[in-house]
């Protein structure tokens, strides 16, 4: 049986990175991600932990360091939000295509400027073609879970891609829930030793990280696009394997009484609570609503969202991060793509929301329901563009 | 054991031959001189800043290294390094490594003076037992020989030409500030072991300066003077002159600081004057132009300055 503990998101993350002991974490301080660092610096100091702490001067220099810790064999890990996250961009390519595991936590904040510490996905969103897996998490349980499953899946032989694991910013890395942890010894043996085939203390000579040339750079960037492909069978066979072990069982989306919706939000994280709510009121009143919330954004699921959305007449897909490509929002041009496959497809409109931390309420996802009415209704999207919450536009 | 070149240059390479380096580049002898100090029995993973360095001694799918190499981006090879050291520790602590390895990051002036300086600083303060080699040849040269905070006043670089108006004033006079006193801003990290260095002679000095910061415990930060005959307009040949030169003007005195504790580790017999450094390279020709006599003035007039604080340092 597993272990009841009242943990915020970001101890829950600490907790998980704790039984998993990797080898090094070298990590920087920033909201809302900080406390991980805290509780995880408080696990070395009390030999809690075998790992080497790093305590770097940048965010640049974590990812740095922990592009060396894995390219040296060790189990990597780090934590970060916002624009500590940008500051690590360029390594975040390096990274992946260096193809090496590593776990990062990231705890979604908005992007600079102006400067605001509070949640959206402008961080990870952005970095969603870095060649990293990015696995989303509703509230602290799945950020726990996430996060040891993040082992198995990037450290796969088919796959070696960095992930990192994504939850909202002080709405669930500071708020304390009721969550259900794996005793020590199961974590262990679910994650098993990273053992890389090659690393650069194996005594053999090894050159990581050379020059490419226009010879070679198109076929490297071709096997990690081929193991980014490969990553999606490997997250259902690890989420398949932790169901076992934890009751929990991980797709690579949820869907919430989609199977006769004709109306569905498609949302990501924390908000997704949210939206269940409000498919929740409607359906006692008789209206067939649905939420669909991913999991998995990278790899992106196209085929098995557009079969799960091929009944639905009308979609909104919700994005917490502009593109300011005056067109929507990156969750939105994904699944409207996967949508495009299908010979009937249903009407597809995106709202931008809230930004900056600003509050996503039950009364926001009712309006987004009943906007789906009306393109339902008259059979027409109008404007797909769409922004909610903001002051002066609705 | 008193020091032997021939001893010393039997001993197989750890950077092999056959890589694309310019002849007379003083790159590939800094790391050469540097890894030959590392005991026969070690083992060794180096890091390198993107860099000419880099670029031409691993071109996939081939490398010069003979052991672990690791390079990431320009700015980060002392944090990428302290990856790997720290990986290391955890991994010797628990008894899967059984060899002693030394790690030693290399940067050119421009990733270690400018773009380089805040990894560099924070890997140092943190005290990972590594050894930061900076191979100083003066400017940007990888991208086409542009100005860094390393290149000295006056001379021509592709961002601080020289002007069609010489001898009328400080416009188009080459780069117009001196060079940053990198050396000396790692003396004040207050790390164990920081060196200045290039190649004299039988490659002694820098030798024994190598060896005191491989095998002294935490960090260590080696200046190695290394001239670019591309960028510094000198036969590839000359290289020798030029650094024993650039130590008997005392433009690049050699010294150690052990704990703080200044230390001079050649004294020029007779100082000389820096014409006889610079007349040799095509990147100060102009400040012999006539009218251009100030320059070579305020060059030496800061030399001497530089010259005397150090030897006040080292008393």
């Amino acid at each position: 049986m597993g272990i009841r503990k009242l943990l915020s998101g970001n101890e829950a993350t600490a907790t998980a990175m704790k039984q998993i002991n990797p080898d090094v974490v070298a990590a920087y301080p920033i909201t809302p991600s900080t406390e991980v660092v805290h509780y995880f610096s408080q696990y070395v100091a009390d030999g809690e932990v075998d790992t080497q702490f790093v305590a770097v001067e940048s965010e640049h220099s974590a990812m740095s360091a922990c592009i060396g810790a894995s390219a040296a064999g060790g189990r990597t890990s780090t934590v970060t939000s916002a624009c500590g996250l940008a500051l690590m961009w360029e390594l975040l390519y390096v990274a992946s295509g260096q193809r090496l595991p590593m776990t990062l936590a990231v705890i979604n904040r908005a992007l600079s400027g102006p400067i605001n510490i509070n949640n959206d996905h402008s961080d990870s969103m952005g970095a969603r073609d870095s060649g990293w897996i990015q696995l989303y998490s509703e509230n602290n349980q799945e950020a726990y879970d996430n996060y040891i499953m993040a082992q198995r899946i990037g450290e796969h032989k088919d796959v070696l891609l960095p992930v990192m694991v994504c939850q909202d910013g002080f709405i669930t890395s500071h708020a304390v829930e009721n969550i259900e942890l794996l005793e020590d010894d199961k974590v262990k043996d679910f994650v098993g030793k990273f053992e890389p085939t090659r690393h650069l203390l194996d005594g053999k000579p090894l050159s990581v990280g050379p020059y490419d040339t226009p010879m070679h750079y198109f076929e490297h960037q071709y096997q990690r696009a081929q193991a980014m492909i490969a990553a999606k069978k490997v997250i259902l066979d690890v989420s398949k394997e932790y169901a076992k072990v934890s009751g929990r069982e991980y797709g690579l989306f949820e869907t919430y009484k989609l199977e006769d919706a004709e109306r569905v939000i498609v949302v990501v994280n924390s908000s997704a609570g949210t939206a269940k709510v409000a498919a929740d009121q409607l359906r006692a009143k008789g209206e067939k609503v649905g939420v669909l919330k991913i999991r998995v954004f990278r790899p992106f699921p196209v085929t098995e969202i557009a079969e799960a959305l091929k009944n639905a007449k009308a979609v909104a897909v919700m994005d917490k991060c502009d593109s300011f490509n005056a067109m929507g929002g990156p969750v939105f041009v994904d699944v409207r793509t996967a949508l495009y496959e299908l010979e009937k497809r249903p009407l597809t409109i995106n709202y931008i929301y809230g930004l900056g931390g600003r509050d996503v309420t039950v009364d926001n996802f009712l309006t987004v329901f009943n906007a789906l009415s009306e393109v339902v209704k008259t059979g027409k999207t109008g404007e797909t563009y769409r922004h909610i919450g903001v002051r002066g536009v609705n | 054991m008193a020091y032997n070149l021939k001893k010393e240059s039997v001993k197989p390479e750890r950077l092999t031959g056959g890589h694309r380096l310019c002849a007379g580049c003083g790159a590939s002898v800094a790391v050469r001189g540097v890894l030959r100090a590392v005991n026969p029995e070690d083992k060794t993973v180096c890091g390198v800043a993107t860099s000419c360095l880099e670029v031409s001694s691993v071109l996939f799918p081939f490398t010069a290294w003979k052991e672990g190499f690791i390079h990431c981006a320009f700015e980060n090879v002392a944090a990428t390094v302290s990856g790997v050291e720290a990986n290391y520790q955890v991994k010797k602590r628990k008894g899967e490594i059984k060899d002693t390895y030394k790690f030693v990051a290399f940067g050119g002036d421009g990733g270690t003076y400018d773009i380089g300086l805040q990894s560099l600083s924070g890997a140092m303060e943190r005290g990972h037992d590594m050894v930061y080699v900076c191979y100083d040849n003066e400017a940007y040269m990888n991208t086409g020989l542009q100005r860094s905070s390393s290149t000295p006043k006056f001379a021509e670089v592709s961002t601080a030409p020289v002007g069609a108006k010489q001898g009328q004033g400080e416009m188009g006079v080459g780069k117009g500030q001196h060079k940053k006193d990198l050396t000396g801003i790692m003396v004040a990290h207050g790390i164990p072991y920081v060196a200045q260095t290039t190649f004299t002679g039988n490659f002694k000095d820098l030798h024994e300066k190598a060896h005191k910061a491989h095998y002294t415990p935490g960090a260590a930060f080696l200046n190695v003077l290394a001239p670019c005959p591309r960028g510094w307009r000198y036969p590839p040949e000359e290289l020798m002159t030029i650094t024993k030169l650039a130590v008997d003007t005392c433009v690049w005195p050699l010294f150690e600081v052990i704990d703080g504790e200044y230390k001079l580790t050649y004294e020029p017999k007779q100082k000389l004057p820096i014409e006889d450094y610079i007349k040799l390279q095509g990147r100060f020709r102009h400040m012999f132009a006539k009218g251009n006599e100030w320059m070579i003035e305020d060059l030496q007039k800061h030399v001497d300055k530089k010259w005397e604080q150090l030897l006040k340092r080292c008393k």
